[in-house]
């Protein structure tokens, strides 16, 4: 798309666009081309000489078992990020949708989650269930449950999951009800009185309606539990307790900043690179334009 | 639809009251911590505030902890509210000038210089974490609002938004400006800068959250005691295992961690919704 009327000008483009320009260069595209640089070649421990060794990183990290229990553990725990996101925000929404009074109250509470940081959010539901601290962890304890999630890794994964979700649901719930508004009501209403149930509306007509914003949703959750959830993963386990909460994102940062391993860690910032070019172009190709009913 | 209302009732109200009380708990027992001492809060936390709030929050605010190398917290707003208005003012203003050049110029490299700063939406700082770190680093920008701010300045989004709003301001305009013998600045100033008002806020609220928020970066390229934000702060406060963890102090820190996001988000929340729908769909 173009304008057909425009402005004259030689160099004044030029530096409307040189800020933006600069840092795009300098930011992105140069470290970007470094990860690519640097997962080509192999450092000596003292950094002063290094030497090119082809695919050796990619292949050692991909051998890596740690890599591999770290790229089983990221996707179990995307997925369970967003089932964990879509079903509470659609069934929120739904019902929002359908609540004259108090909607605006529901509505502007349900958007804090997204306010806080997922850090801070983190450091909110560690203290809840800090063990020998906590009030839910005493509820725990008082329901028989030897609650510990410092020593307990599927305890600890249960624990970011379920935060991970809960800083999510203002943005999914939005979305849910911005596609539920827009749903033209003569079509409800045309439906009820052909004698379809609540249910059957919400399974024929409702839900279809519905399923751009279904998987638009599940690209952005998916990409918001690989990219977005460092800090969750950091304030509340550090990847702890022995890796079981170790996703790809922290791994990068723990083998590249604690361990220094720059050709292991470039390697895998050029693989989470791919990873997230291909979940964009997704986003982009199928999700906006075939995925209508 | 009368039918649907009354078969239904009060049903909506409890599951809506089901998730109010679902996101409101974690914020409502750390304000309540907040208002305990550390006695308090190990021995089974009570449900109602206690009576210490304001010399938690006095005490955080100007001593700060031991963990955080006294930092005080009162610091660590004032570097996070520099770091955020930096970032979200920044943004606004290099993504308007770009988006201003690509629409309303036909220069070589065009379409080339859009992409370039098209393709950045793809690579989160999360992905290329040591080489970006060396560059701010060889840059000599480490521990300064420089190295924190600049290298997250160039947003793809903010780009995007303006340059969508700027494809609808109508030909006749321009071209009226044109006979008045206004040059492009003078358009850029007189007339598209007041027409994006609603945008820049939108965004605006958006961004300043997302600054607000920052965590991996700070983390990475400040070190010193005085640069630090309230985010990182908060999370150096919890001992892991061998320190003391003083949970009063904590949870009062928390709570100034997420007030101000949280207010831009309630009293600006027209401007928010509009913003988070129109940048990231």
């Amino acid at each position: 798309m173009q304008r057909r009327v425009v402005f004259r000008g030689k160099t004044l483009p030029y530096l409307l666009v040189a800020p933006q320009l600069a840092v795009t260069l300098v930011f992105f595209f140069w470290p970007a081309a470094q990860a690519f640089w640097l997962s080509v070649h192999r450092q000596d421990p003292f950094g002063l000489s290094s030497h090119f060794v082809g695919l050796a990183n990619f292949a050692a990290v991909l051998a890596d078992p740690d890599y591999v229990n770290a790229i089983l553990r990221t996707a179990i725990f995307s997925l369970a990020v967003t089932v964990l996101v879509l079903v509470p925000s659609l069934l929120l929404a739904v019902m929002a949708d359908r609540v004259v009074k108090a909607a605006a109250a529901y509505k502007t509470v349900l958007l804090l989650p997204y306010a806080v940081a997922p850090a801070v959010a983190g450091v909110l539901w560690l203290f809840l269930f800090y063990p020998g601290v906590g009030p839910l962890a005493f509820a725990l304890h008082a329901l028989g449950i030897d609650w510990n999630y410092l020593l307990n890794g599927g305890q600890a994964m249960a624990l970011v999951i379920v935060i991970a979700a809960w800083k999510q649901i203002s943005y999914n719930f939005l979305f849910f009800l911005a596609g539920l508004q827009s749903i033209p009501r003569s079509l409800l209403e045309a439906a009820a009185i052909d004698g379809a149930g609540e249910a059957r509306r919400f399974r024929t007509i409702i839900f279809p309606l519905l399923s751009p914003t279904v998987f638009f949703l599940i690209v952005v959750d998916i990409v918001y539990a690989f990219f977005d959830t460092f800090g969750v993963i950091r304030s509340v386990t550090a990847g702890g307790p022995g890796r079981s909460t170790e996703i790809l994102v922290y791994k990068v940062y723990y083998d590249g900043v604690v361990g220094l391993d720059l050709g292991g860690s470039s390697a895998q910032s050029v693989i989470l690179m791919a990873i997230v070019v291909a979940l964009t172009a997704l986003q982009f190709r199928y999700v906006e334009r075939k995925v209508h009913y | 639809m009368r039918e649907r209302a009354a078969s239904f009732g009060l049903f909506p109200h409890l599951i809506l009251w089901g998730g109010l009380i679902l996101v409101a708990f974690p914020i409502y027992m750390t304000f309540v911590a907040s208002s305990l001492t550390p006695q308090q809060i190990l021995a089974g936390m009570p449900l109602l505030p206690g009576a210490h709030l304001i010399d938690n929050y006095r005490s955080a605010l100007f001593e700060g902890v031991a963990a955080t190398s006294g930092e005080s917290v009162a610091r660590m707003l004032w570097n996070t509210l520099v770091m955020a208005l930096i970032i979200a003012i920044g943004k606004i203003a290099i993504s308007l000038l770009s988006a201003y050049a690509v629409v309303f110029f036909r220069f070589p490299l065009r379409m080339i210089i859009f992409w370039t700063i098209f393709v950045t939406l793809m690579l989160p700082v999360e992905v290329r974490i040591v080489p970006t770190y060396k560059v701010v680093a060889d840059l000599g920008m480490i521990d300064s609002f420089a190295g924190l701010t600049i290298p997250l300045i160039a947003s793809a989004t903010a780009t995007l938004l303006f340059r969508q709003f700027f494809l609808t301001i109508p030909d006749e305009l321009v071209e009226a400006a044109k006979i008045d013998g206004a040059g492009p600045l003078r358009f850029l100033v007189d007339t598209v800068i007041p027409l994006s008002r609603t945008n820049m806020a939108a965004l605006f609220v958006i961004l300043f959250i997302y600054g607000w928020n920052q965590f991996l970066w700070p983390l990475l390229v400040t070190n010193s005691a005085e640069m630090t934000t309230i985010v990182i702060g908060l999370t150096r406060m919890i001992g892991t295992g061998d320190g003391r963890t003083d949970w009063d102090i904590v949870m009062a820190t928390a709570i100034l961690a997420l007030l101000p996001p949280a207010l831009v988000v309630l009293l600006m929340q027209r401007w928010f919704v509009k913003g988070l729908v129109e940048t990231e769909k």
